[in-house]
Formats: structure tokens, C-alpha cells, sequence
């Protein structure tokens, strides 16, 4: 187990560098480089232009430069956003747990209703109720972010008036300290009367909107696995033993069928991370997909290509768990050979 | 039964949400995250909003205009031609206290001393903090301006100037001039955190920080005992939100109270709505087609008065800025002091122009090029767009244009060498002065390298400029920059396209809120009924 650990760790190393170096390189292709998108139609004069690339190391050859961050990046030093003048690292720590929070809360939203909704479309195969699923769940899957949160906000928050609009919480009436980041923790830390349930107000309507898609893919995998399983012998000796079908397709079936289900969970976290940076520009979410695409317009090397790299990190950590949880569900995959 | 009926009020109890009873809160929809609080480091107007209302300067513009009014300094006497300023403090003035650090003086010289050489003296402790550029000092010639300042005491600042130039009044009321307290910088470096003063700041303004959350919102208390226009509400927040569609439906939902910069297709709907209100003004802004005078057929005046007359700006404004622009007749909006509403628009009329064009002597078909710009600017959303219908234009008169641009960063540099025969270009207004706009059309500005890209250099006009630089009164300098703009509308160096429109939407029961021909957003003076 520890051996395979390492292996798969070990495995990362070649798509870290190949990342390292396609963010590095990409940044810079975009014209237009740090010192010269903050000036305007004064312009700058050569001098101060020259100096502040100096400053930045922008004045050295590319592979120097990217010699140069690889030598930092080995140290653990992620650099300093040139914005800010914060440390990258710091920053994305700070704006993170939204990302978390959002990305945890959606995910749960898709696994609780596409779970139940996918099995239930198999056990129901053929019917009204597994074809009107499965229509509704392509267009879950087709349907572009941006335009599916505008109009929840429009139709939910502006029109009907029962959700917030955007943010994380009510900034009028509540105002706490965020010692985790994650609001909903937070919220109940502070022991203000009603700010955890408005915390949890504000997360459904960004939850609903980035678990979509994951919800549509999770519950038609749900339903094809789930016809696989069921057209098992082991399935048919249930039933002949006279087991009630709840049980048969909740104990026998369901927990079998999960398997493929665990797995396109754990590819959909990537999906997850790209939607969230739509998802959390609708909904001014202060978190770090946001971040992202700030960094890229101002041609904050340094925050970019960190940013970039931790988030592929957290992709690449939740998807060792999610093989290390095979084991857990099917004893027969065993890591050890 | 009871799971769905347990899952049934709890639903209904997050649709329902929480009241909270709370003090009089202003919430303004901002449009990003700041990138600190220290204005003399930053450049964007995002930034400068947001450490506006902390701070105070010498000088102020007096809200809703551009005039400048007294500030941190009570009075000021302009001596010695021009060339030395006594500027007398304000006394009592008090800083914000914050969590950690309580203020034992009031507001004196050593802090406008401070606020100066932290941005201009390279031996100054803070002047390397926070990655010092101080892009607006330099940008405003303020190293180039400055020859000495020195406190006589507490209460007196005297500042002597290398050339005299009274407009330097308007750099002190811009945003990068803001005073911050030398005692919370001395005890900052002492603790050994000299970052925080642009994190966490302090000034003497209308409201004082409390909290900033990256992304997420900026809190701001209600200064009591500020010197100027009381605060009317208790708390001030920022929310910041920077999708625009967001903004709007957050001022609609009643989670915001002003807005920033709506987007003007949604301008027509908020119009409708009896809850919002929209104001609007032109932007301190010009967008303009430019023609090299020192490149034939340039050179003659008839010939720039006549490519003039063959453009349509009126279809451009339409077409292209979609009712956010209006026409510009001279090179400031109206809104700016010394606008000369006496000068008359560019006609459009392709007939006249190619009979002056014959006159001249010019043989069509002509080829010139049209450099139009990569980017889009507050001033021309668009330039491809608006090339692509001068292009069609100028075909109707006999000139062939030839589309041609550049990367932003090498079409500035090439026009500032006056390498095109025509080009468009622009410019946004720094302090609300005039001689900030008509600085562009002097001569010093046409040489190779530097920001006229018309090149044109006409020496009634420069000696005006220089001269307006020099007299302390303001009626006496618009007489001149309004002869300034008659000679510039007869050479027409260039076509005035346009100034921007901006737009400001509001709640209906906020008051007092004026818009700011310098763009900046300020709440001193604003209450929600």
C-alpha cells in the first residue's frame, strides 16, 4: 500500500515539470508583460521601464527565467504576487477554503440527487421517468455555466426574492472574524444568531450551478452501471431468495455498481476546478478560480503559474484518494500487486 | 411523515432567511479587489476608490467638480512668480485609531513631509516597501516639478518649485498626494512590519478602515470626528462583486445601494425601474483620429479640415459606442473649468471636403495609412470597429486608408515617434486641470518620443500654455486655454471623436450622491432615506 503510495506519487513528477514549464510558457505568450499593462496613455519613460524589468528579472533570457523559478519552486518558494505584494502561496491559502467550500457543497448536491436519481432510472429502465431523466440530465451536461447562473439569479434572487444574489454572506447584518475561511464553519464559530443558515443560503444557488454538470454525469454513469449490475446472477439469487427489492437494489446492487461512479467522481473534480472559475465570477465568490483570471489580466506571473500549479496539485491529491478508496469499497482491488 | 416535514421547514427556513436589526449600512457594489490601500503605489481607479475614503490630501476637489478647495491645508499663498507655495495645516485633525495602533498627535507637517519623500527620496525607509513604484508622482512630472519642500513648523509646509506651474494644485488633490500618518509608519517599522501601512491604513478621512477581505468586501466606519462633510451613515461597505450582470441583479435585489459601472445594454431597463435611479456625465476622457503634421500631406491645414469634414461620427457614436459616448468639439469634456462651448462641430460634409481637397491640390485617389487601436480604452471601445467605418468614409471622399495596428504596448511607442501618417489615440484626464489635456498639443509633446502623436507645433498655442501655467487665478487661465481651443479647432491637428459617457446607477432612496467628472466614487455626504 505505502509502496504504491509512493509509486503514484513518484508518477506526478513528470506532469508537475510538463506543467510547470506550459504555464511558465503560456503566460508569456500572451503580449503585453507585467511593467507594461500597468501603464496607461502616459506611457513610461525607457528608464523606468528597463528598471522595473530589472526588478522583476524580466530583463534575462526566458530559460533563465524559468531556470530561475524551477530553483525557487524546489525551495518551496512559490514567489510574490506582483499586485499584491503578498506571497502567493499566502494568498491562494487565504482565497482557497471558498473554493472548498463551494467545490464540497456541489459536489454533494450532484452525489445525493444524481446517485439516487441514476438508480432509480435503472430499476425504472425504459420507462417515462428514466427517459425524462436521462433528457434532462443531457441537458445538465450541455448546459454553459455562465448562462444557467444568470438565470437562476435572475428567476431564484431577483424575481421570486428567495435567495441572495451573490457573495458569501449578508455583509449588512453580519460581520465576523474568519479564522478557517470556510464560511460555514465560521458562522457558527461566532455565535451571531442566524449567520450559519445565511451562509448556507448563499452557498445553494452557486452549489446547484457548479454541481450540474458533475450531477448529470454522475447519475447517467449511476444508471449504467447500476443495469450492469442488476443483469448479474448474484442480483437474480437475491431476488430468488425473496430479499425486498429496496434491499436487493440498495444492499445487493447499488453498492456494487458504485464503483465506476467513485471513479468518474474523482475525474470530476478537475471539472469541477474549470467550472469554478465561471461559477465563482457570477457570484463574486472570493475564491482563488476568481483569482486566476484577475492575475491573468493584470500578468501576474508569479500568482498565475502558482495558482496554476496548486490547483493542479489538489486535482492530482483528490484523485490518488480517490484510488486509494477503491480498495475500500472493492476489496478485490488490492494495491499491494 | 415527519423526515419530509422536518426537511419542508427547514427548507422554508433557509428560503426565509435571517433578519438582523442593524445600524444605517451603505453598501456600494465595487467591481474588484483593491491592490492595497496606499494610493501612491497603485494605478488603478479600483484602488483609488477604495482608499479614498480613509484619506484626505493638501488640496481636494470639491465633490461633483473639479475645482480645487482646501483639504489638509487650510490656505496657501503662490509667491515668487509661481515658483513657491506656502501651504498653512489644518490644526486638530485627527487620525483613525486602529486595533493596534492608537494615535498620540494630530495631523502636522511631518506627515505631509512624509507622504512626499516616501514617493520622491530613494533614502526614505519606505520607499522600497510594497515594490515602490510610484508610478502617478513620476508620471506627473513630480520629481521634474519639485525643487525643495520644508516645514517652517508644525502647521507650515513651503514648497518651492523648479518651473513655475500653479496646476500642481490639482496633482496635490489627486488620489497618489494622500497624507498618511508618519507616527503609525515609524511605529510600523519599528514593529518590523512595514507592509502593513498599505494594508491597513490610516488617514484623517470621512470614514476609517476596519476590514478588508480579498475579493470578498472592504468595511469602513463613519470617522466622528472628521473636519469635513459628517458622514451620514454608520457603516460603509464595499461588496465586491466584479461581474457587471451581477451588480445589476444585486441593485436590483436590494443587496447593494450603489453601483459601478452598469453595462449600457442594461442601462435602458434600469431607466424603467421606479426602485433605481441612473445619473450620468461625460467621462474625463477624449478619443481622436490624428494626423501627422510633419508628413505631407499633413502639413497643410486645409487638408486635415477636410478628411475632418468626411467622417460620420455621428453613425461611429451610434454604432460603435452605443449611446455610452458623446461628440467631442474640443479636446476637454464640458464638464472640466475653461470649456469653450463657443467652438462649433466639425460639419460632416464629403462634398466640401473633396473640393477642398482639389483646392489643396491633393490628387485622389490618396493612400494613407489608418493606425487604429489594438485595445479598448474607456475612450474607444472599439477601434477596429471605428476604423473600418472612417475606412468606408474616407473611400467616398477619394482616400484609400490602409488599415494598420500594432501590440498596444509598440503602437504607443511608434505613434510617440510619429512613424504613422494617421492614427487614432486618446487620452483619460489625471487631475481635472486643463493644462492636463492641453499638455498633449504643446510643443515639446510633438518631439519623437514623446505623447503628441499630431507632431503639430504651433507656437501661438505653446505660449499659451506656458503662460497659463504661471497665473495663480483660475478665470484668468481659462481665458487663455479658451483661446487655445479656438486655434486648436482652426489647425485641426486632429478629428475629435468623442468623450465616453459614464453611467452610475443607484437605489432611488440613496441621496446626496454626486457623480465625479474625475470618475472616483466618494460617499462623504451620502444617505440612504
Amino acid at each position: 500500500m505505502v509502496a504504491y503510495f509512493l509509486r503514484r506519487i513518484a508518477l506526478t513528477i513528470p506532469t508537475f515539470l510538463a506543467l510547470m514549464f506550459l504555464t511558465f510558457a503560456a503566460i508569456r505568450l500572451v503580449p503585453g508583460d507585467p511593467v507594461e499593462v500597468r501603464t496607461g496613455e502616459h506611457g513610461m519613460s525607457p528608464e523606468r521601464l528597463a528598471y522595473f524589468r530589472h526588478e522583476l528579472g524580466l530583463d534575462q533570457p526566458v530559460w533563465r527565467q524559468f531556470l530561475a523559478y524551477v530553483w525557487r519552486l524546489a525551495h518551496g518558494d512559490f514567489g510574490v504576487s506582483l499586485s499584491s505584494q503578498d506571497k502567493v502561496l499566502t494568498e491562494f491559502l487565504t482565497l482557497f477554503p471558498a473554493t472548498l467550500e463551494l467545490s464540497f457543497f456541489a459536489m454533494l448536491f450532484a452525489i445525493a440527487i444524481g446517485v439516487p436519481a441514476g438508480a432509480l432510472a435503472a430499476v425504472k429502465r425504459g420507462g417515462f421517468y428514466d427517459q425524462a431523466l436521462m433528457t434532462v440530465s443531457l441537458f445538465g451536461y450541455s448546459m454553459p455555466i455562465f448562462w444557467w447562473g444568470l438565470l437562476l439569479i435572475m428567476f431564484v434572487s431577483v424575481r421570486l426574492g428567495l435567495l441572495p444574489v451573490s457573495g458569501r454572506i449578508d455583509l449588512i447584518n453580519y460581520s465576523f472574524d474568519q479564522p478557517t475561511g470556510f464560511m460555514t464553519i465560521d458562522a457558527l464559530l461566532s455565535d451571531e444568531p442566524g449567520a450559519f443558515l445565511d451562509a448556507l443560503r448563499h452557498l445553494i444557488l452557486p452549489a446547484i450551478v457548479l454541481g450540474t454538470v458533475p450531477l448529470a454525469v454522475i447519475a447517467r454513469m449511476t444508471r449504467s452501471s447500476m443495469l450492469e449490475v442488476l443483469s448479474e446472477d448474484y442480483v437474480r439469487t437475491a431476488r430468488a431468495k425473496g430479499l425486498s427489492p429496496s434491499r436487493v437494489i440498495g444492499v445487493h446492487a447499488l453498492r456494487n455498481a458504485l464503483l465506476p461512479v467513485v471513479t468518474v467522481i474523482g475525474l470530476s473534480i478537475s471539472s469541477l476546478m474549470a467550472g469554478a472559475v465561471l461559477t465563482e465570477t457570477i457570484f463574486s465568490w472570493p475564491g482563488v478560480g476568481h483569482w486566476l483570471i484577475d492575475s491573468i489580466g493584470r500578468r501576474d506571473y508569479p500568482a498565475l503559474q502558482g495558482g496554476v500549479l496548486l490547483i493542479s496539485a489538489v486535482v492530482v491529491f483528490v484523485n490518488l484518494i480517490v484510488d486509494l478508496v477503491y480498495g475500500i469499497i472493492d476489496p478485490r482491488i488490492s494495491h499491494g500487486h | 411523515m415527519k423526515a419530509p416535514t422536518f426537511a419542508g421547514v427547514a427548507l422554508a427556513a433557509l428560503l426565509a432567511g435571517a433578519g438582523v436589526a442593524s445600524a444605517k449600512t451603505l453598501v456600494y457594489c465595487s467591481e474588484g479587489s483593491p491592490e492595497n490601500f496606499t494610493p501612491a503605489i497603485n494605478t488603478t481607479g479600483t484602488s483609488f476608490d477604495a482608499a479614498r475614503p480613509v484619506y484626505n490630501r493638501l488640496t481636494e476637489f470639491n465633490r461633483g467638480t473639479t475645482d480645487i478647495v482646501p483639504g489638509l491645508a487650510e490656505s496657501w499663498e503662490v509667491t515668487d512668480g509661481g515658483k513657491t507655495i506656502t501651504f498653512h495645516l489644518r490644526k486638530g485633525v485627527k487620525f483613525h485609531a486602529l486595533k493596534d495602533f492608537k494615535p498620540t498627535r494630530d495631523f502636522n507637517a511631518d506627515d505631509v513631509l512624509f507622504s512626499f519623500d516616501r514617493q520622491w527620496k530613494p533614502d526614505n525607509p519606505y520607499y522600497k516597501v510594497s515594490g515602490g513604484k510610484y508610478d502617478y508622482f513620476n508620471d506627473m512630472d513630480m520629481p521634474k516639478l519639485l525643487d525643495s519642500l520644508e516645514k517652517t513648523d508644525d502647521s507650515t509646509v513651503v514648497m518651492k518649485l523648479k518651473t513655475p506651474n500653479v496646476a500642481i494644485l490639482a496633482n496635490l488633490a489627486m488620489d497618489f498626494m494622500a497624507i498618511g500618518s508618519k507616527e503609525y509608519a515609524d511605529f510600523l517599522l519599528k514593529k518590523g512590519t512595514p507592509e502593513q501601512f498599505d494594508q491597513a491604513p490610516v488617514g484623517t478621512g470621512p470614514f476609517s478602515f476596519v476590514a478588508y477581505q480579498k475579493d470578498s468586501v472592504i468595511r469602513y466606519k463613519a470617522n466622528k470626528d472628521f473636519y469635513g462633510e459628517k458622514p451620514l451613515v454608520d457603516d460603509l461597505v464595499f461588496a465586491i462583486t466584479p461581474d457587471a450582470t451581477a451588480r445589476y441583479a444585486k441593485l436590483k435585489a436590494g443587496e447593494c445601494h450603489v453601483n459601478a459601472y452598469p453595462r449600457p445594454a442594461d442601462l435602458e431597463e434600469m431607466e424603467k425601474d421606479s426602485t433605481l435611479k441612473v445619473i450620468n456625465m461625460p467621462g474625463l476622457n477624449v478619443a481622436y483620429w490624428a494626423f501627422n503634421a510633419t508628413k505631407p500631406p499633413f502639413d497643410k491645414k486645409e487638408v486635415r479640415q477636410a478628411l475632418s469634414m468626411a467622417i460620420d461620427r455621428d453613425a461611429i457614436i451610434k454604432d460603435v459606442y452605443l449611446g455610452a459616448g458623446s461628440k467631442a468639439t474640443t479636446l476637454i469634456p464640458p464638464t472640466l473649468w475653461s470649456f469653450n462651448d463657443k467652438i462649433p462641430d466639425v460639419p460632416f460634409d464629403q462634398e466640401k471636403a473633396k473640393a477642398m481637397l482639389a483646392a489643396a491640390g491633393v490628387k485622389t485617389p490618396l493612400d494613407i495609412d489608418l493606425w487604429y487601436m489594438p485595445v479598448s480604452r474607456p475612450y474607444n471601445p472599439n477601434g477596429k470597429r471605428i476604423g473600418e467605418m472612417m475606412q468606408a468614409d474616407l473611400a467616398k471622399v477619394g482616400v484609400n486608408a490602409k488599415l494598420v495596428t500594432y501590440e498596444w504596448g509598440e503602437y504607443r511607442k511608434r505613434l510617440a515617434n510619429g512613424e504613422e501618417t494617421t492614427g487614432q489615440y486618446g487620452w483619460t484626464g489625471d487631475n481635472g486641470d486643463p493644462d492636463n489635456f492641453f499638455f498633449l498639443r504643446g510643443c515639446p509633446g510633438g518631439k519623437p518620443g514623446d505623447s503628441n502623436p499630431t507632431k503639430w507645433c504651433n507656437a501661438e498655442f505653446d505660449d499659451l500654455l506656458v503662460k497659463a501655467r504661471v497665473i495663480s487665478d483660475q478665470a484668468g487661465r481659462a481665458k487663455l486655454y479658451s483661446r487655445m481651443q479656438e486655434i486648436e479647432h482652426d489647425e485641426a491637428p486632429e478629428l475629435l471623436l468623442a468623450h465616453s459617457i459614464v453611467f452610475e446607477a443607484m437605489r432611488s432612496n440613496v441621496t446626496g450622491y454626486k457623480q465625479s467628472p474625475l470618475g472616483t466614487h466618494a460617499f462623504e455626504g451620502v444617505d440612504i432615506q
